[in-house]
């Protein structure tokens, strides 16, 4: 096709020991929006790197209208029509928006004339955002606008997004598809990554699916079912979790008008939680990021204390515990953040299988470690959660995101948990595994673990959760049953409705 | 051009040989400073690193391999349990002045009175001195958040004035018609750190050493509180996440390489100086922060960094009066050692790519 805006032929890359991309051909059409589909480790992000300049192919080319492109550098991309809005956000949060956006140009002009630019960027495209705001005090929606106005003042051709909507209110959602929609229509092609596959069916016009770095399919979204489209992606057939119709038992865990001040400068301060869990029960927590959740989490695996009497276990006030005595008793916990903090990255996997199993899985006897059980049990993760290492002596920073994070749930959960809490289980992790790690904590709340899912995708906290409420701004919302609420409902939970905010009886 | 990839994992192969590759570059950098001072750079390397081993004077330098090395290595394997942590004592010096006053002090108390006790005594009371002098900056971190680095090195230079206060005060040796310095210990046969046998350098020093490499490597690979040392060092977040208390971890570190360093003055004014003076202290406590990183902070790497350590202190004093070499320009070589090694560390993490790269 020669009216292809990027054409791309046999583009191949390897690394030492993984082949990430082999031979991967497809066209973008001006004016289309693209998804590019795969499970984690299937080669997206490398393919996307190579467009963007960050990585150089082994061997292939690419072609825009027709002429050679082989961007160097980032600069030289951007340079040729190509703007890309990560999945993390580089902003400086004690920066206003303008600030941040004149940081990332070669020529900022003065700040007066660069904000007027942001504010009719921002009308044009439907994307509300005012210029002088500190970007600390901004929603992750909202930041994640800066990054696109910061894209589409350089008048991209075509506009790279990395699961753009992980992030999202499902409101902010639709902000969002209207503005790609005013991009489309203008001429600008988009290249769309993205799990949700409902989302690709409703926004992209052509899908292109790699499997373990090669294309193995093109699809048109539209035509196609998510669930066709899951198994072209897995190459097997998947299976959605189940679960039977469970009966909660007594309440495990109770939190009495838990208040924490958040540690950080931009951090949420947790506001007077009142909740239950019972056992056998499974409680989704939807909210915005930054609304709460990793302190809530910190709250609840002892990192952070609060009075004694604010969280209770089984009975005992456990409030002013720290992570290891609640460990032992029972709770246990796993946060968002993979590397840096629910592993070491460069600790290999039976270390890191020490990190909370050290007693539980009587690693450690006498204070010494056994490396011997250690690696077992990292061994048993690995072969439960269908972790892609080579062994267990890699260092955990050598795993894709999405492996890591099979590993790391898979820690936790095979310790036959009293309760667990869980902070974005599926996270960046693709179809199949996030359906083994759904029905994982399913399988244990049938066995009586009572379970809390903090998660910001919806589809996931209704596929597995009893009742559900949502954090804003570091206060809970009413908790109610799941069952036959709607999108609307989560909505304006999530918006922080203050008028619903009752304490949990 | 070159230019810096990330490697997707550490390598193990370049960690251990840029130790290696660090004194291969001091060599070449040192022979050319000495070329400038006007001495042929291949005798002074042969003066500094051949003659104290195979020299013709080796029998007399051998011996003072384990007597320079045992301290460094004693203070350096307490630093590294620390800086494996990230938590920064600088201070070692300081405390090993404190051992040493602590432990002549004490034997001295008993002067000049016999017994098996005595040593033993002074032994634990060199390394309580240490230990207390490196808790000030640990229990002012915990409580107020002081910056441990700043405080332990502070404290080296008010534990020299404590040293020049005692060697004209308190200790000052009575019959010693009025000369700075405190009793020779080593003519006191229940305080003297004699040789174990005699003409080897070997002393108690020595063996403590060799003992101290075994606990931390064991402590380090096998014991929950070393890992607990290094997940601190590498993740802290992951660290708070696994239950790690940091001001226990804080103050453990700075203990044990107070007490380490307290330790190794004990055992060197009772044995090889003998005596409390205002020159007693020569440097190790930081020369020995050299040596924790020469050996990568590994129990192993830090008893063969410690060893070459002290071959360049021996080769320098021979330099010094066989060639006439400055002993700055000594300092300065073991300085560059450290500078090399720090530089060539980037390779661990990253590799180097020549090559051009292609213009978009």
């Amino acid at each position: 096709m020669t009216d292809a805006l990027l054409s791309i032929r046999g583009l191949t890359k390897a690394y030492p020991g993984v082949v990430a991309n082999d031979d991967v051909s497809f066209d973008i059409l001006p004016g289309e929006v693209h998804a590019l589909l795969g499970e984690n480790g299937a080669g997206k992000s490398t393919l996307v790197k190579m467009i963007y300049g960050l990585v150089k192919p082994d061997s292939g080319e690419m072609r825009m209208r027709g002429t050679p492109y082989a961007p160097s550098e980032p600069k030289a991309a951007r340079a040729a029509g190509v703007a890309m809005v990560f999945q993390h956000f580089s902003l400086f949060d004690a920066m206003n928006v303008a600030e941040n956006i004149a940081l990332g140009m070669a020529d900022p002009p003065p700040m007066r004339d660069l904000a007027a630019r942001i504010r009719e960027v921002s009308d044009q495209y439907g994307l509300p955002l005012d210029p002088w705001r500190v970007v600390g005090d901004l929603s992750a929606g909202e930041r994640q606008r800066v990054e696109i106005i910061r894209c589409l003042l350089q008048d991209p051709k075509l506009l790279i997004m990395d699961e753009p909507t992980s992030v999202l209110t499902p409101q902010e959602v639709d902000i969002l598809f209207e503005t790609l929609g005013k991009l489309k229509a203008e001429g600008t092609s988009i290249l769309y990554i993205s799990h949700k596959l409902e989302e690709i069916r409703k926004l992209c016009d052509e899908a292109t699916i790699l499997r373990l770095g090669r294309k193995v399919a093109t699809c048109t979204p539209r035509d196609t079912t998510a669930r066709q489209m899951a198994e072209l992606m897995v190459g097997a057939e998947l299976h959605t979790p189940t679960r039977e119709g469970r009966r909660p038992g007594e309440v495990r865990l109770a939190l009495k008008a838990l208040s924490v001040t958040s540690p950080g400068q931009f951090g949420t301060s947790l506001k007077a939680i009142t909740l239950e869990v019972r056992s056998g029960e499974v409680l989704g927590l939807a909210g915005v990021a930054g609304n709460g959740q990793d302190e809530l989490l910190a709250a609840l695996s002892g990192e952070l204390r609060s009075g004694a009497g604010m969280v209770v276990l089984d009975g005992t006030a456990i409030g002013d515990k720290g992570p290891a005595e609640r460990r032992r008793m029972g709770l246990l916990t796993a946060p968002e953040e993979r590397l840096g903090h629910a592993a070491a990255p460069d600790m290999s996997l039976t270390e890191n299988a020490a990190l909370t199993a050290a007693e539980r899985q009587n690693i450690a006897r006498n204070g010494f470690l056994s490396w011997n059980r250690a690696r077992g049990f990292a061994r048993e993760i690995i072969e439960r959660f269908d972790v892609r290492t080579p062994g267990t002596e890699n260092a955990a920073r050598s795993l894709s995101g999405g492996n890591l994070q099979k590993f790391v749930i898979g820690r936790e959960v095979m310790q036959d948990p009293e309760v667990l809490v869980v902070n974005q289980p599926t996270w960046g992790v693709d179809a199949a595994a996030a359906a083994v790690i759904r029905q994982a904590l399913l399988d244990l709340a049938e066995g009586g673990t009572a379970v809390i899912v903090i998660s910001q995708d919806l589809d996931e906290l209704m596929e597995v959760s009893d009742r559900f409420a949502a954090l804003n701004e570091g206060r809970l919302s009413e908790v109610r049953p799941a069952r036959g609420l709607t999108v609307e409902d989560i909505g304006l939970m999530m918006g922080g409705s203050h008028d619903m905010e009752v304490a949990d009886a | 051009m070159v230019t810096l990839e990330k490697r997707p994992q550490p390598s193990r192969i370049v960690a251990w040989s840029t130790p290696f590759m660090a004194v291969l570059a001091t060599m070449i950098a040192g022979g050319l400073l000495f070329a400038a001072l006007g001495e042929d750079p291949l005798v002074a390397i042969r003066t500094i690193f051949w003659d104290p081993l195979f020299g013709q004077h080796a029998f007399f330098y051998r011996p003072q391999l384990l007597v320079k090395g045992a301290p460094l290595i004693l203070i350096a394997i307490g630093l590294s349990l620390g800086f494996r942590a990230g938590i920064w004592n600088i201070g070692a010096e300081g405390q090993y002045i404190l051992g040493a006053i602590c432990g002549a002090g004490m034997g001295l108390a008993f002067y000049p009175a016999e017994g098996w006790f005595i040593f033993p005594l002074m032994v634990m009371a060199g390394a309580l001195g240490g230990l207390v002098w490196a808790m000030i900056p640990g229990l002012l971190k915990v409580r107020f958040g002081t910056n441990e680095i700043l405080v332990s090195l502070m404290l080296v230079y008010v534990a020299e004035q404590l040293l020049a206060s005692m060697s004209l005060g308190l200790l000052k040796n009575p019959q010693g018609f009025g000369f700075p310095g405190s009793r020779n210990l080593q003519q006191y046969p229940s305080a003297h750190n004699a040789e174990l046998i005699a003409g080897t350098g070997m002393h108690w020093g020595v063996a403590a050493a060799l003992i101290a490499v075994i606990f931390a490597y064991v402590l380090l690979t096998r014991h929950q509180l070393g890992y607990h040392i290094r997940l601190t060092g590498e993740a802290p977040r992951a660290a708070k996440f696994a239950g790690i208390a940091p001001a226990r971890l804080v103050l453990f570190c700075l203990g044990i390489s107070g007490a380490f360093a307290g330790l190794a003055g004990m055992f060197e004014v009772s044995g090889p100086a003998g005596q409390v003076s205002i020159d007693f202290n020569t440097g190790y406590g930081f020369t020995a922060i050299i040596v924790a990183f020469l050996g990568r902070l590994h129990p192993v790497g830090i008893l063969l960094a410690g060893l070459l350590m002290a071959l360049t202190y021996i080769g320098g004093e021979i330099a010094q009066s066989s060639l006439g070499l400055p002993a700055a320009a000594i300092q300065m070589f073991q300085g560059m050692l450290l500078f090399f090694l720090l530089a060539v560390d980037v390779l661990t993490s990253y590799r180097l790519r020549f090559g051009k790269r292609e213009a978009a």
